[in-house]
């Protein structure tokens, strides 16, 4: 109250960035007038999130410790949910499948996206024309290019089967690629990488515009050859640039589910199938929910989904670190 | 100095021939679905394939578009993704401007609390969005499904938006306030006039978004009548015996608008992709 009533003008004059230290002396009702529209701007948008993301996200975390059932009472039944889980064969299994496509995934996008980045970062002809070829299948749907895989895939007469046996002759009889257990986890893991190629390489030529040409430039003219230029000026400058897609392509693996669904569902006719050979543990938790009718045990499966996300990404967070002070 | 010029050339031409080779590899599997969607039902999976079709012909599309329900499906499909990325892009707007051009009580709690949403995985708010929409009867209905996907980007465009917002220089705003007008005036008269690149790539991920999504309508929807797109053409698809040239005619149909789009606004979708990008 020291200042007393501050001029008007200065009122929509305070930069938003200083969470002014003269408001104090503001009267209540001209607070209220003031703050009351803005209030108004996030009305909307904010009781629609609440109601249909924050109360959901909350609800599900009370109802993975209770036994909800469709009908009748629910009771408190403690961590029996997550206990369950630990103890479900199924559910390891599930992880398992989902540490290897994701493994894999990740490599594939990482690597390739990397060689694509470093072809397109040249002046070759058509650059612009490859750039929009390799980004292609990142703006397809899952949908259709688990379709167009299915298609690829097919066992008794599909392109990639005409490709490996008469073409080239690497394997004596056609495969039925999504119906055999041994197969169908990583077929549907190399669509993961063709989808993924596109966008790691688009993240990977914006880092490359922070390597400076002229430390290429002094390397070469002291005799360092390509190989050794990339290892030891290009592979440094990304290292910001591979910690931020490990961690996302990380999460991106663990997310598979439209692929799996579509493609296990053509193939088999059971999502997880062949034998739950490629039964993720989001393919995993959506059946305990919603095919199960199991509503509380697909809670508490899809927070140890969260828990296990956010714990690899702290891993590969300090992981990245440590290397970088080494 | 020729030498060293010799070897620039033939490394710039390995390059090349390397980026082209991979780039077949690419493009290869959209070019055998184009060349299946122009088949002849008997021709689709025959071997060796050939690229080019012996009879080409439109059939499927037309049968696509004849059949069943699949105009429908496209009725819908337009009909939820323009009423979510309507309701989605104007709610995020208002919030992007307020959390960018004002400090009030409760803001960084609830700018925290949006981010916070957009990095918990989507099975998670799957069940319990499941059961709200059970209780409120919108479980098999379009209206679940605008709802949903209204809030499902709220978090990111507000995120997008805001930063739009905050690189305005204050002083367009101060001249507004000394004339007296408040936040909706200047959010409607000076904020959203200058901000149509930012609006325009919400609105496009927005769009793609819900064109493209198949979670929660495979889970929520029992009617054929009700199908978007995704689960349409999924549907099209059968165990035994399926139309592969009908399904990728439908396929090329539902990818059309999005194709235009990307070749019109490049620069949109990929400098978008860093933060668009990580939902599976």
């Amino acid at each position: 109250m020291r200042l007393g009533r501050r001029p008007a003008l200065r009122l929509g004059r305070r930069p938003p960035s200083h969470p002014g230290a003269v408001v104090l002396a503001e009267p209540w009702s001209s607070r209220l007038r003031r703050l009351l529209p803005i209030y108004g701007l996030i009305l909307p948008g904010m009781l629609l999130f609440a109601a249909w993301a924050l109360m959901p996200i909350l609800q599900s975390f009370v109802m993975s410790f209770t036994d909800w059932k469709l009908r009748g009472d629910s009771s408190f039944v403690g961590l029996a949910n997550y206990m369950r889980a630990l103890d479900d064969p199924l559910f390891w299994r599930s992880l398992s499948a989902t540490v290897g496509y994701t493994v894999v995934t990740v490599s594939g996008q990482l690597v390739l996206g990397l060689g694509a980045a470093l072809l397109l970062n040249e002046k070759i002809h058509g650059r612009s024309v490859f750039r929009l070829v390799y980004y292609l299948p990142v703006i397809t749907s899952w949908v259709i290019v688990s379709l167009i895989f299915v298609w690829l895939y097919n066992g008794q007469s599909g392109v990639l089967n005409w490709f490996l046996h008469d073409v080239l002759g690497v394997i004596d009889k056609n495969v039925a690629w999504l119906a055999e257990p041994a197969t169908a986890l990583w077929a549907i893991a190399i669509l993961g990488v063709w989808k993924g190629i596109g966008w790691t390489m688009v993240v990977y030529l914006a880092g490359l515009q922070g390597v400076p040409h002229e430390l290429h430039e002094a390397a070469s003219i002291d005799g360092a050859g390509t190989w050794q230029r990339f290892r030891n000026i290009t592979l440094p400058f990304l290292r910001t640039t591979t910690t931020f897609l490990l961690i996302v392509l990380t999460i991106g693996g663990f997310s598979a589910f439209i692929s799996i669904f579509v493609m296990s569902t053509a193939a088999v006719g059971t999502l997880g199938g062949p034998l739950n050979s490629t039964d993720v543990m989001l393919t995993y938790t959506w059946k305990q929910a919603f095919q199960e009718i199991d509503l509380s045990y697909g809670a508490a499966l899809s927070f140890m989904v969260a828990a296990v996300v956010a714990l690899i990404s702290i891993v590969e967070f300090r992981f990245a670190r440590q290397q970088e002070q080494a | 100095m020729i030498g060293n010029f010799r070897r620039v050339r033939l490394q710039r031409w390995l390059s090349f021939s390397l980026a082209l080779a991979f780039g077949l590899l690419m493009i290869a599997p959209f070019a055998l679905m184009v060349s299946t969607a122009f088949k002849p039902h008997a021709y689709v999976l025959e071997i060796p394939p050939q690229l080019i079709p012996e009879e080409p012909t439109l059939d499927n599309f037309v049968r696509a578009w004849g059949s069943g329900d699949f105009a429908r499906y496209f009725l819908n499909s337009v009909l939820v993704t323009a009423s979510s990325t309507a309701i989605s892009v104007s709610l995020s707007a208002m919030l992007g401007f307020a959390f960018a051009r004002y400090r009030f009580p409760g803001s960084r709690l609830f700018f925290a609390l949006l981010l916070f949403t957009m990095m918990v995985p989507g099975m998670l708010l799957l069940i319990p969005q499941f059961m709200l929409a059970r209780d409120l009867g919108l479980l098999n209905s379009l209206w679940g499904l605008i709802v949903v996907y209204s809030v499902m980007n709220l978090g990111l465009n507000t995120f997008l938006l805001r930063g739009f917002f905050s690189a305005m220089p204050q002083a367009l705003f101060d001249s507004a306030s000394v004339d007296g007008a408040g936040p909706w005036r200047a959010f409607r008269s000076i904020a959203l006039p200058l901000s149509r690149p930012g609006l325009a790539t919400v609105t496009i991920f927005s769009w793609l978004a819900a064109w493209d999504e198949f979670t929660w309508a495979i889970t929520i929807l029992a009617d054929r009548e009700l199908y978007t797109l995704p689960i349409g053409i999924r549907m099209l698809q059968r165990a035994q015996s399926t139309e592969w040239g009908l399904v990728f005619a439908a396929s090329l149909i539902a990818l059309a608008p999005v194709l235009v789009l990307f070749i019109a606004l490049q620069r949109q979708f990929v400098s978008g992709a860093f933060v668009g990008a990580t939902k599976g």
